[in-house]
């Protein structure tokens, strides 16, 4: 039986701002366990919450960043349940009045464009953190208050790697505004799925799960196809679901049952009466938007049109927005006709460095110009590829001129007829039989010529202008 | 007169003309808490030497240097105990100011030790339900002293405290006010900070001064009025110099007298008293209206369910993890902890309305409960906008009862809850209103007048109070203790 994924994904990520959501405390990741806290985000009896501007306009942004209309009201409410992660045993969040809502983000997934709907976009507080013990547990309340979007998507999405293209899409985005730093490791970007199947004649929904404890997009992809395959199965075989949660579990490579939806709490929802309802003015939000910067999708299809760059490439290369600024430095000054022999530089050797650095191009050392100047000798044949890659190396970690290394190094490559004409000369008179091999017509003899050549210039000759002269002499 | 017989008005006279010092002030005050505590019951945690602790950390020069206040027990007070008299705050010393305090702390007011007995977490109108027993009326040991701020109300009345700061969600300044004889305001909504006050329901919390006088409610609400950036419910609007107020002429005045408020369950004496001081406003030049709030009867059923929606979720946070009272039995799990914790912290009256809050905030029953009732608070709202266009204040009994006695209504929740009939109105509306010092039934029970006026005019309060002491002996009168 043919089946349809339906996935829907909810996504929690953490505002940069300086201080928590509604408190003075700072945000900063990894401090001593409680050292940033205070009356207010430990939910002491008599402290009440105050709303931080940065952190609602970052909301406001990202809203309409996702193409969403900003309401022109809103209001924060309360979500009661006990947990001892959550100080007053309710979360500060966002029920019937979202800051932004309807709106979308169009990826591209295996070629084709698609265009994933959003439902909302909110703003609420963190929860602490438990650090469990062998024998207790304990709470770090430095998360607790700080401000955290999430933004949901419609059920529109029909395989996991368009979940995957969404979520990768969406983090890229984010980072462009610079609202959150999408770390997942540091938790900073959390994302649960709710995903169901039906056949692909029908139009309503089948039974959902809401997967959790994904922790990477890998982890949203994997636990998505093993779940999409466990229902198909379970209802090819005549079975029935049940809308539960599950957890992922990422070393079995399984979920598992968490609770059922009968299990669901009911979490009395209503308007927080510490912060009174918000107007969003009009020309505040214009203002935002006119602050926002050209996003990776629209990058993406410049990048393509501008400099005629693959679909690819340009996906890459925008995918950060340091990077694009690093590697459009790069297209603009590069005077060469075909873009490709720069952006194979930015994609390949260099992106892969700055990646096992875990840094940005530009923070690799090597400015844009000097990349410039290092394609246009391999170009010119100045220096071989092989040496290029060798100068590279060392701009990286020195941040020295090419020409300068390339002296240094004396790795530059010998073109000049006159000045290979004495290797050639020896090769051909140490090796005859190879000469008279060539000559009757075996090709590889002309190879094993022009490597010897190549050893009697220390491998500085370049090997397509020593093969053109062996075949001339002999 | 001893010197904690006098208004904090008269002592800071007394203090400028170099006669006594802070010091003979609260020495006279631990003297009288040592001869009457033990009877009124005012005071928590305070030992038979009436002596407490004195925060008098305050920067130095203030208008009101040397003048102690009392504390309701649900107001913090830096390293002073502040458990809203209740089991599960047992031992809670804030680490924190609220604003109120430290904004008096600046004034150069010192903080007594002992807070003030009341209701646990403000839940009643008799300070009744307060785990360290009742308070008595001062002026019959007897009656209650009304509540929740009935400890505020008793040690005012009863000279025990200079001044006092009470709490106010539906009427739990003015009708202990009323039942004490004293002077007790609720400010408009957001015009006091409520950082720091232990929330009972946030949409209709206010902290309010209880005051022997006008004058000294007046100087009290200059001292602690005014937006504070860490409260953003507090409303950023000028505050006038209240005592300039204080004018004594109130002619051609319109009053406004709201027909639902004198009908049947109106006691007679009350009756009577509040139409003489009627008549009083009238020789003052003053014209008195009929005007007519239709929605007045929803008032205490609208209260009661966004009261205690909103109080089953700001007490959630009482559960044992980070301060107060924990069930140290862990061996069942947390969630079994909580419980534990709950069930031996709360009183009744705290279990009973977070049971009642919890369900109209439930699911399938919010559309019913919560989300009615808040659109009946906007009709009983928009009941005073319009009186308010034909209308300078409103006046009505503070409650529609003089004190009763002790262990008389507290078995009957409805009974009690009638209490605050008069009262609540203003806390749904924001609106500001003060009690004062009408009269006495036969039986020598004070009896309050409330005043009401619009958001933001606590002036006209103070004024039309102020003219009606003025020309009236009740506010001089004390209990015979």
């Amino acid at each position: 039986m043919n089946y349809q994924p339906v996935i829907g994904l909810e996504v929690h990520l953490h505002l940069k701002t300086k201080s928590k959501a509604f408190c003075g405390c700072s945000t900063e990741f990894g401090k001593e366990p409680n050292s940033q806290v205070c009356p207010v985000c430990l939910g002491f009896p008599g402290s009440l919450p105050v709303l931080n501007q940065t952190a609602f306009f970052y909301a406001v942004k990202t809203g309409l960043a996702l193409n969403c209309s900003i309401a022109e009201f809103t209001k924060f409410d309360r979500k009661n349940y006990y947990y001892p992660d959550l100080p007053k045993n309710y979360q500060i969040s966002q029920y019937d009045m979202p800051i932004a809502s309807e709106g979308f983000l169009d990826i591209e997934s295996e070629g084709k464009p698609k265009r994933v709907g959003i439902i909302r976009v909110h703003l609420e507080e963190d929860a602490g953190k438990l650090i469990h013990r062998d024998d207790s547990s304990c709470v770090d309340f430095n998360r607790a208050g700080i401000p955290l979007l999430e933004i949901v998507t419609k059920p529109e999405i029909n395989s996991p790697l368009e979940a995957y293209e969404y979520l990768t899409l969406l983090k890229s985005t984010l980072e462009y505004l610079d609202v959150s730093d999408c770390d997942m490791e540091k938790g900073s970007l959390r994302c649960d799925a709710n995903v169901s199947v039906r056949k692909k004649s029908e139009t309503t929904l089948g039974t959902k799960t809401e997967l959790k404890n994904m922790n990477s997009f890998k982890g949203v992809r994997d636990a998505l196809a093993y779940e999409i395959d466990r229902q198909i199965e379970v209802l090819g075989s005549g079975g029935k679901l049940i809308q539960e949660t599950r957890l992922w579990d990422p070393q079995k490579l399984k979920t598992h049952p968490m609770r059922s939806k009968e299990e669901a709490m009911d979490y009395r929802y209503f308007p927080e009466p510490d912060l009174p309802p918000f107007v969003i003015a009009k020309d505040k939000c214009a203002q935002i938007k006119r602050e926002i910067p050209e996003l990776p999708r629209q990058k993406v299809l410049r990048f393509m049109k501008e400099y005629n760059l693959s679909a690819y490439d340009a996906r890459v290369l925008a995918s950060s927005k340091s990077n694009a600024l690093y590697a459009e430095e790069c297209l603009v000054n590069y005077s060469g006709k075909d873009k490709k022999q720069i952006v194979n530089w930015l994609t390949g050797a260099l992106l892969s460095q700055a990646r096992s650095r875990n840094c940005p191009l530009s923070g690799l050392k090597v400015t844009p110009s000097d990349l410039i100047k290092l394609v246009g000798f391999v170009e010119k044949q100045q220096v071989s590829a092989l040496s290029a890659k060798t100068v590279l190396a060392q701009m990286i970690s020195t941040g020295r001129a090419p020409e300068e290394i390339i002296k240094e190094k004396n790795l530059s490559q010998i073109c000049d007829e006159s000045s290979l004409e004495a290797f050639i000369e020896e090769a051909i008179k140490e090796n005859p039989k190879s000469v008279k091999d060539y000559q009757q017509g075996k090709q590889n003899a002309l190879m094993f010529l022009v490597g010897q050549t190549m050893k009697k210039s220390k491998g500085k000759a370049n090997p397509k202008v020593v093969q053109e002269l062996l075949k001339r002499r002999i | 007169m001893e010197l904690n017989a006098l208004t904090a008005h008269q002592l800071l006279k007394e203090i400028a003309a170099g006669g006594s010092g802070s010091r003979d002030i609260v020495s006279g005050l631990v003297a009288r808490n040592k001869q009457l505590n033990q009877r009124v019951k005012g005071y928590v945690r305070l030992d038979d030497s009436g002596e407490s602790l004195i925060d008098d950390r305050s920067s130095g020069s203030g208008v009101l240097k040397g003048i102690p206040i009392s504390v309701k027990d649900n107001i913090c007070t830096k390293g002073l105990n502040t458990e809203c008299c209740s089991q599960i705050l047992q031992g809670f010393k804030p680490p924190y100011d609220a604003t109120v305090i430290r904004k008096l702390k600046q004034a150069g007011v010192c903080v007594f030790g002992a807070k003030t007995n009341m209701d646990e977490f403000a839940f009643g109108s008799s300070t009744e339900n307060s785990c360290f027993g009742p308070t008595s009326n001062p002026w019959n040991l007897e009656c209650v002293p009304g509540g929740s701020s009935g400890g505020s109300a008793a040690v005012v009345a009863s000279d025990q405290a200079v001044w006092a700061l009470g709490s106010d969600t539906g009427g739990s300044i003015r009708q202990p006010a009323s039942f004490c004889g004293v002077v007790g305001m609720k400010p408009t909504y957001g015009r006091v900070s409520r950082y720091g006050l232990i929330a009972f329901a946030s949409s209709l919390d206010q902290i309010g001064p209880i005051t022997k006088d006008t004058r000294d409610c007046a100087i009290l609400m200059n001292a602690i009025s005014g937006h504070d950036p860490l409260d953003s419910t507090s409303v950023d609007i000028e505050v006038p110099d209240f005592t300039e107020s204080l004018t004594g002429d109130i002619k051609g005045l319109k009053i406004g007298i709201p027909k639902e408020y004198f009908v049947e369950g109106l006691d007679k004496e009350v009756k009577a008293v509040i139409e003489e001081a009627m008549e009083k406003l009238k020789s003052l030049g003053a014209k008195c209206l009929p005007v007519s709030l239709p929605h007045t009867e929803y008032a205490v059923p609208v209260y009661y369910i966004i009261a205690t929606a909103e109080a089953s979720s700001n007490l959630a946070r009482f559960d044992g993890v980070q301060y107060g009272l924990r069930n140290k039995d862990l061996k069942q799990g947390l969630i079994d902890m909580y419980k534990r914790t709950r069930q031996e912290g709360f009183g009744q009256e705290a279990k009973r309305r977070i049971i009642l809050g919890t369900f109209v905030l439930s699911h399938g029953y919010y559309d019913a409960y919560y989300l009615r009732a808040l659109k009946v608070r906007t009709l009983i709202k928009q009941d005073f906008d319009r009186a308010f266009r034909d209308v300078d204040c409103l006046i009505t009994p503070t409650s529609p009862t003089p004190a009763f006695r002790i262990g008389e209504r507290i078995k009957d929740p409805l009974k009690m809850y009638l209490s605050d009939i008069f009262t609540i109105s203003a806390n749904l509306s924001g609106i500001p209103a003060i009690s004062v010092p009408a009269g006495f039934t036969r039986k020598g029970l004070p009896v309050g007048l409330q005043i009401l006026s619009e958001p933001f005019t606590e002036g006209m309060l103070l004024r039309v109070a102020h003219a009606f002491e003025q020309n009236t002996p009740w506010h001089k009168e004390k209990p015979k203790l």
